[in-house]
């Protein structure tokens, strides 16, 4: 199979530059290509970003100062803060909608998406994705969905309002909420249509990494990345048909009259005709995909962040095959913990028991990634690109935020502090901000592959160094509130002289998110001046061995001008000696996938 | 007082800022225009990493310090202690490994900060290395599942037969609550949202036609509770999800409209005697003060504050969610009698409605 496809597309390589005639259209909007479709995935997803992290910032605001009025709420949300003071509702709304396009709109389809689609096709050496008109598909698919989310926050009513997990019956019913009606039902159909945008792409990466990797490219000399993304895939088209059907029965309960999730209601004086269904059987429906997406979000940042810090220390990573599996043993007990979310929902507390081992059996792997990362650190030659500062802080916040996972995780403790602050402390930063790092440090990592030109690296410090301590600064507070026993989503904490003292807190957590949030602008200015304008990249400019570096900057399809390289070594032959001492091509410390091994050389059987 | 700090705040990150680019540019002077780290930025950003592990510690130590007395504080149940046990073990371990693996990431990324001509060791694996730090996270997460698993099966193990538990409903809808009291027979009356009669003063819908619901009690205001007594809560809500969250008790349970869940716990700490624990009189004590400062500024939701035990909605319920509350008070036996005299029963209140 693959290698029809690999002398398909050498044919099809011969013919480049003679017939197809590329116009406005079809090389920048309807594009079929791979890198294109990347940097359509990573704008949109930065456009979304705006919108997301802009939402915290006001709602973090009305937290600080509750009921104060701001001009910036009565100019951006309307009628929906009257002489600037927020309204319960839009606050709902505002976390809601945060939640939605920062999990599914940025760390889904704007960090895997990007990435799986610049680098598949490139680190594996083919022409492209296995189908580059479904992938064309999905990023439209992704890209009508963004759009409707989007619209979904001008309905008369309110946007959706019932939280990211959207549980009915809340977010069933319009009379219990204004944000449950038109702006639900197109929370739910952009959400429909972003599973099929990701699972068209997702089946194409599966696809892809199987059959069109170039010759000697075998499983174990993938470089992390696609490792990761591989089983991001795997996982996302397992888990996103149930999302997909809990929709659907959703828009059942909602528009035809069904009650799969419905029972027993009276609300505003009557009682309403549903009757023996359950919303535990959403919970269920919804976790899982809910809780494999976290890791649909974290292992794509996990292997770009492998591969850079490999790549930034000279140094092979450490424990190739242990990296490797604990991804699969991540991917695979990521199937069965979605219960852990549900540990108070009503369900049979023994079904709590089973998902607490499965669930801190997950730490296992973690821990192996955490230390291996560390120990590629050691004894390294650490060049400080803004990459590498994002992806060190990434293994920060994976720590940080993953080992209170270890109280979350823990059905008798999670009874506490379930739903309170302390559960939106620990996933910000074990999925939120590290996920972000992730992203961070792959554009700052490929930005010279996408767009043929470097990003200022001086900005790119004050970036990181910035949103290091914003991050932190606003995370690490939060679990104290948590442990003070707030619950999250609420408008005001003022109806509590309980919580008065943690004013001052929610104050400088504020004023972190607001720094933060400026320092964004920052990353973005530098982004879109330096497509422009940004200094013109070498061909290699971080000395890395892997294939994208072998393809010239120009945009051509097809990647490679003449025939598709091959590959006769590990992509992490960083630093590596002959016997006498010397590395193994003199003068420089890295060793391309493509150099045949040399004279002397031990080949190492990783 | 906030907006000034904060102004201070952002001016003083504002100019940080700036002078970070002052030296980034001086930094700058004679060398390459690459856009690619070199000796100086490894050395300025290997340095700044070994700031970054310091400023982690000292976050940590200054959120002790001047936060560490708002968390809860002394649990008022007795399987609150043995709570807090398990949650003391896991942040102990939790802190232990934070101060260890962050020391290692930043120092090394101090230490083995890149310098042009020197080499990287080429370390690719080791199997016994590998095998340490698999296998101790293994031994050690084994010992918290089995103590996490005892706790959580002692405290799920709901027995009506043992212990002579007392039976109260805890009923949710937006955006306030309801408790029943099961009354002298310890048996609630069947109930149904669909037998819910307003005119009839049957707000929750239990069934008249039930002997055992005629002497059922309904608190609209507030959940008293004997100290002392085993209590089994029995949790329905009328019509979306809400959560009953009672912080002080270390219990929480969902409220599903369409089925009953339970939960179980015995108070052990009463109201009046929790209003004298040290750190609780402390707290209040220093909130008061806070509260002082906010009254003399006009603020009219500043009045002096008593404590009291709470049941919070802890499940995003709709647009009042932040204040669907309920008062719990713990009594003794007598005390809590004697308010029991007072309450109209079921079938009392039905009478008076008709």
């Amino acid at each position: 199979m693959s290698a029809t496809a690999q002398a398909h597309s050498e044919e099809h390589a011969h013919d480049h530059g003679h017939h197809h005639k590329e116009t406005f259209i079809t090389k920048y909007i309807f594009s079929q290509d791979h890198k294109m479709i990347s940097k359509q995935y990573l704008i949109t997803g930065l456009i979304m970003g705006t919108i997301g992290i802009l939402m915290s910032i006001m709602f973090r605001m009305q937290i600080a100062w509750p009921g104060e009025s701001f001009k910036i709420f009565e100019v951006l949300l309307g009628k929906w803060a009257p002489d600037g003071v927020m309204d319960p509702n839009i606050y709902l709304a505002l976390v809601t909608i945060h939640g939605t396009i920062m999990v599914f709109f940025v760390l889904t389809a704007g960090l895997s998406g990007t990435f799986s689609n610049l680098l598949i096709p490139l680190q594996i050496g083919a022409r492209d994705m296995a189908s580059g008109f479904l992938n064309m598909i999905s990023y439209w698919l992704f890209f009508l969905s963004s759009v409707i989310m989007v619209i979904s926050l001008f309905a008369e009513a309110g946007p959706a309002a019932a939280g990211w997990t959207v549980y009915p019956p809340l977010s069933a019913l319009p009379q219990a909420q204004g944000g449950s009606g038109l702006g639900m039902t197109l929370w739910l159909v952009s959400m429909a249509i972003f599973i099929a945008s990701s699972l068209l792409g997702s089946l194409n990466y599966i696809v892809t990494v199987l059959n069109l990797r170039t010759k000697g490219m075998t499983m174990t000399r993938l470089p992390l990345t696609i490792w990761a993304f591989f089983v991001t895939a795997i996982i996302g088209v397992v888990s996103f048909p149930v999302l997909l059907s809990a929709a659907l029965l959703l828009i059942m309960d909602r528009s035809f009259g069904t009650s799969f999730f419905l029972s027993d209601i009276f609300i505003q004086g009557e009682v309403l005709h549903y009757q023996g269904g359950s919303p535990v059987l959403f919970e269920h429906l919804f976790w899982f995909l809910g809780h494999p997406e976290v890791y649909i979000v974290i292992l794509p940042a996990m292997g770009i962040v492998s591969e850079i810090m490999a790549n930034n220390s000279r140094k092979p990573i450490f424990g190739y095959r242990a990296m490797i599996a604990s991804i699969l043993a991540i991917a695979f007990l990521s199937t069965i913990v979605w219960g852990h979310h549900m540990f108070i929902s009503g369900m049979n507390p023994f079904l709590g028991s089973v998902f607490t081992f499965t669930t801190l059996l997950i730490a296992i792997p973690s821990a192996v990634k955490a230390f291996n990362w560390i120990t590629t650190l050691w004894k390294g030659n650490l060049q400080m690109n803004p990459a590498m500062l994002f992806s060190i802080g990434l293994v920060s916040t994976f720590i940080t935020g993953g080992l209170t996972g270890i109280i979350l995780g823990d059905s008798a403790l999670d009874i506490n502090v379930h739903d309170t602050y302390f559960v939106v402390a620990h996933f910000h930063l074990v999925m939120g901000i590290s996920a972000l790092y992730g992203l961070f440090a792959g554009v700052y990592h490929w930005f010279p592959r996408m767009f043929g030109r470097m990003l200022n690296k001086n900005m790119g410090y004050i970036h990181f160094w910035v949103t290091a301590i914003c991050a932190y600064g606003v995370f690490f507070p939060m679990h104290f509130v948590g442990m003070a026993g707030v619950p999250r989503r609420y408008y005001t904490n003022t109806n509590f002289p309980m919580f008065d003292d943690l004013t001052n807190i929610q104050v400088v957590m504020t004023v972190f998110a607001i720094i933060a949030g400026l320092v964004q602008v920052l990353f973005l200015y530098n982004f879109f001046h330096s497509i422009f304008y940004g200094k013109k990249a070498p061909q290699n400019p971080w000395k890395a061995n892997t294939l994208e570096w072998t393809a010239p900057v120009e945009h051509m399809h097809g990647n490679w001008p003449g025939a598709i390289p091959h590959v006769y070594r590990w992509p992490y032959d960083y630093s590596k000696t002959k016997e006498n001492g010397e590395y193994v091509i003199e003068g420089q410390d890295f060793v391309p996938q493509t150099v045949p091994l040399q004279e002397n050389e031990e080949e190492l059987n990783h | 007082m906030t907006a000034l700090l904060t102004i201070i705040v952002l001016l003083l990150v504002a100019i940080a800022i700036w002078q970070m680019t002052k030296i980034f540019e001086l930094s700058q002077i004679n060398t390459d225009n690459s856009q690619i780290a070199n000796d100086k930025d490894n050395k300025l950003n290997g340095y700044l990493m070994f700031g970054f592990l310091v400023f982690i510690y000292l976050l940590t130590i200054y959120c002790f310090w001047e936060w560490g007395d708002v968390v809860l504080g002394t649990p008022a149940s007795e399987h609150g202690s043995e709570y807090d046990n398990l949650m003391f073990i896991s942040m102990a371990l939790i802190f232990f490994v934070q101060i260890i693996t962050q020391a290692l990431l930043h120092y090394f990324a101090y230490k083995y900060r890149g310098e042009k001509g020197k080499k990287a060791l080429f370390f690719a694996d080791n199997d016994k290395l590998e095998f340490i730090w698999t296998i101790i996270p293994v031994i050690v997460l084994a010992g918290l599942i089995l103590y996490g698993l005892f706790t959580w099966t002692s405290l799920m193990d709901i027995d009506e037969e043992e212990g002579n538990p007392m039976i109260i409903e805890l009923y949710a809808q937006q955006f306030n609550w309801k408790a029943r009291y099961a009354g002298t027979d310890n048996v609630l009356g069947e109930a149904n949202v669909r037998l819910i009669d307003i005119n009839k003063n049957n707000v929750i819908g239990i069934d008249e036609t039930d002997s055992y619901g005629e002497d059922d009690v309904i608190s609209q205001t507030e959940l008293h509770l004997p100290v002392g007594r085993k209590i089994i809560f029995k949790m329905r809500s009328q019509d979306v999800l809400h959560s009953a969250y009672m912080p002080h008790f270390r219990a929480q349970m969902n409220c599903v409209p369409g089925m009953v869940t339970q939960f179980s716990f015995t108070p052990t700490i009463t109201t009046e005697e929790m209003r004298m624990d040290p750190d609780m009189a402390e707290k209040v004590r220093h909130i008061n003060k806070l509260r002082a400062e906010r009254r003399a500024n006009g603020d009219d939701n500043a009045d002096p504050w008593e404590f009291d035990y709470i049941l919070l909605c802890n499940k995003v319920c709709g647009s009042s969610h932040y204040n669907m509350q309920m008062k719990i008070v713990v009594e003794s036996e007598e005390d809590f009698n004697a308010w029991m005299e007072e309450q109209q029963t079921f079938k009392e209140s039905m009478a008076a409605a008709q």
